[in-house]
């Protein structure tokens, strides 16, 4: 991996590559200088883009650090890669998105190991408990984006540490041509006919879609937030009846015709749909009608960024209408998306296309969340081995 | 190195001895700072992880035996036995598939034969991940090449499964065994067979009695080699059984690095001291083994 370094740190940051080189962890802190307005005030500290002495001073001194840590970012995960093009493009800052496959507890890793490093990431895209729980370990700087009171009261920290992106809901991909009738419930998935069919994209105990997966087949089964069980005994059966598949889902098993019917967020689903037409895939998705849940993602600033204007720019960007659209264009459901509607700001043609729901989503608390995790830690195994 | 000084009552004769030997140590020295920085540490690291707790809210770290206990118990446990039960089973197939597929290649007389062989067998031997899963999915997977043309889903066919998965391990345990034993295989002098039989010997007889017993210490060695590759496989399994079949990488790799179980990361390290273990269990029934079946070599 090569790493860009800003100029006015090249010496700094060569000095970290060799430090790290000799396996000793002491990076150079980054120049806080360039992110000092003239009245001294600090970007790693400003807690709002008017508290840094609005948007001009901010866009000047993320210009001045001319570079963004990103990390754990696939281009092609909910419109991403036109998220970063459009910030470059912009603001003429470059990013560098480090290990664009990584997971939450990845992003975590590399900002509690490399604390006060040139190269720690700037932002994070974290799962919801991994968010809270960086933010417990006092790892996040508390940031209030412009639009930061049209985000839904349930989907922010209080102290704005951490505030709800993008999210989805738990959707059924189905290759049309492969399976003649597309189920389009949980219910549906138990038939014979989808025998060796139906697959996740992962394991539940690692994978952010597959947990959500169980915990819709939960409550598509008389489970609720507080009871996950039925979602395994679900899978349990499903595995029994010979219907479920253990491959991880992935576009080339979907091309092969290895795995028809994949369980997955509706955004990835979607956007595979548009990934294959090209390739004669008939790549049908819906949300199931009898288990409806959904999740977000958080977006949260290092408190130790490197960049620390930068960092704060770019979430400007993703809460304008500008990024929260191009969200949207991925099939994401963005967190302003109800504040937008109300202003007229929503891209109506991107809405027309997400995959159809009833009602507003509601969400587990985290207690119920992390004892359902514990549930599937403990009888994933179980129910699907043998 | 020791340091200490040389008593007076010591004979002078010991520590010329001394001076003698301290080139050797020397020499050794660079292998050893070696070792402890790319084994000694993150072994310490791991021994350290696994028997302590962070405090989430306050950072503080109290040393505990919950992580070991813990990864010894329910899912773990099965996790660690199936990887165990696993890798013992593809190991002993890899061997006995791979020696007389090795034997066959060394007494055969073409060079180019035996080339071919050993060639094909170093890259299978590092053939792994997900694109050897990929491979096997598009083969012999549910809607596999072979799976539809051969009609294989009425058999009962289902590639994943435990079985499936030892297949899938087969496929580069075996050109792992041939690499191994080939050496051995062609210090077996064709004297030895022509004594035996010129002594009345069958070729059963020439086997149990000569060729394996001086094989031994190398079809050992073969075995534990064996073991820890298919007991250290990690992305094959991921991507082909996910966690249809319970294996201890697969546990450690969800505990260290997902997106769901948070604070798991020292639970994952005891779970790889739990492998180390194993692992020193396995050395430690090979070791004794190897060297009775080695003492006869040296007569």
């Amino acid at each position: 991996m090569t790493v860009s370094l800003p100029r006015n740190a090249v010496l700094g940051g060569s000095l970290a590559v060799v430090a790290a080189l000799a396996l000793s962890a002491c990076g150079a802190a980054p120049d806080k200088a360039s992110t000092t307005t003239k009245d001294g005030k600090s970007a790693a500290t400003a807690t709002s883009a008017a508290d840094f002495g609005g948007m001009d001073a901010l866009v000047k001194a993320a210009k001045k650090e001319g570079t963004l840590h990103i990390i754990a970012v696939p281009r092609d995960w909910a419109n991403y890669g036109a998220l970063i093009d459009g910030f470059q493009k912009k603001y003429g800052i470059k990013i560098n998105d480090e290990s664009p496959d990584g997971s939450s507890q990845d992003e975590i890793n590399a900002v509690t190991t490399r604390k006060g490093q040139d190269r720690t990431p700037d932002v994070l895209d974290l799962g919801s408990s991994f968010a809270l729980s960086a933010a417990q370990q006092g790892l996040l700087a508390p940031y209030k984006v412009a639009s930061y009171t049209d985000i839904p009261e349930a989907q922010k920290d209080p102290q704005a540490r951490w505030f709800n992106d993008y999210g989805g809901y738990v959707s059924i991909g189905c290759d049309a041509k492969r399976v003649k009738q597309c189920p389009t419930s949980f219910k549906d998935l138990l038939k014979p006919q989808y025998k060796g069919q139906v697959a996740l994209n992962g394991n539940p105990a690692k994978s952010g879609s597959a947990f959500g997966g169980v915990y819709a087949a939960a409550l598509a089964n008389g489970g609720s937030f507080d009871n996950i069980q039925p979602g395994l005994d679900f899978f349990a059966k499903l595995k029994k009846n010979g219907n479920y598949t253990p491959v991880e889902s992935t576009p080339a098993t979907v091309e092969k015709g290895e795995t028809p019917i994949s369980i997955d967020w509706d955004y990835l689903n979607a956007g595979y749909a548009d990934e294959f037409k090209s390739k004669g895939l008939d790549w049908k998705v819906v949300i199931p009608s009898d288990g409806q849940y959904a999740q977000y993602y958080s977006q949260a600033i290092n408190k130790d960024a490197p960049h620390p204007a930068a960092a704060r720019l770019w979430q400007e960007y993703l809460y304008s209408t500008e990024g929260q659209n191009l969200w949207l264009k991925g099939y994401a459901r963005p967190a302003l998306m109800a504040a937008m509607e109300k202003a007229g700001t929503l891209d109506k043609t991107a809405a027309a296309k997400l995959p159809k729901v009833t009602g507003t989503p509601s969400f587990p608390t985290e207690d119920q969340q992390s004892k359902a995790k514990t549930v599937i830690a403990q009888g994933w195994g179980k129910a699907v081995s043998g | 190195m020791t340091t200490a000084l040389p008593r007076a009552d010591v004979a002078p004769v010991a520590s010329a001895k001394r001076r003698r030997r301290a080139p050797g140590w020397l020499a050794v020295v660079p292998l050893l700072v070696f070792v402890a920085i790319a084994f000694g540490l993150p072994a310490v690291a791991i021994v350290n992880g696994a028997f302590s707790v962070d405090d989430a809210t306050t950072g503080a770290t109290t040393y505990t035996g919950a992580n070991m206990t813990a990864s010894l118990q329910g899912p773990y446990l099965t996790a660690l036995l199936g990887s165990v039960k696993l890798s013992a089973i593809s190991a002993a197939l890899g061997a006995l598939l791979g020696l007389p597929l090795a034997q066959a290649v060394v007494s055969s007389r073409s060079r180019w034969l035996r080339e071919a062989v050993l060639t094909a067998s170093g890259v299978l031997a590092n053939f792994g991940g997900v694109p050897l899963a990929f491979a096997f999915v598009a083969t012999l997977g549910n809607a596999g090449v072979l799976t539809v043309h051969l009609g294989l889903k009425d058999t009962g066919w289902d590639l994943y499964s435990f079985w499936g998965l030892i297949l899938v391990y087969l496929y580069f345990l075996i050109p792992l065994m041939v690499l191994t034993i080939t050496p051995a295989l062609d210090g077996l002098r064709s004297q030895w067979r022509e004594a035996a039989l010129n002594n009345g010997a069958t070729g059963v007889q020439y086997w149990r009695h000569v060729a394996l017993p001086v094989l031994a210490p190398s079809l050992l060695g073969g075995l534990v080699l064996l073991f820890g590759s298919a007991f250290a496989a990690y992305a094959t399994a991921a991507a082909m059984v996910g966690s249809a079949v319970p294996l201890v990488t697969l546990q450690i790799a969800d505990a260290l690095s997902g997106n769901v179980l948070v604070g798991q990361e020292n639970v994952a390290l005891a779970l790889s001291l739990d492998m180390v273990l194993v692992a020193g269990l396995v050395m430690a029934v090979y070791l004794p083994l190897q060297r009775r079946s080695a003492r006869w070599l040296d007569a």
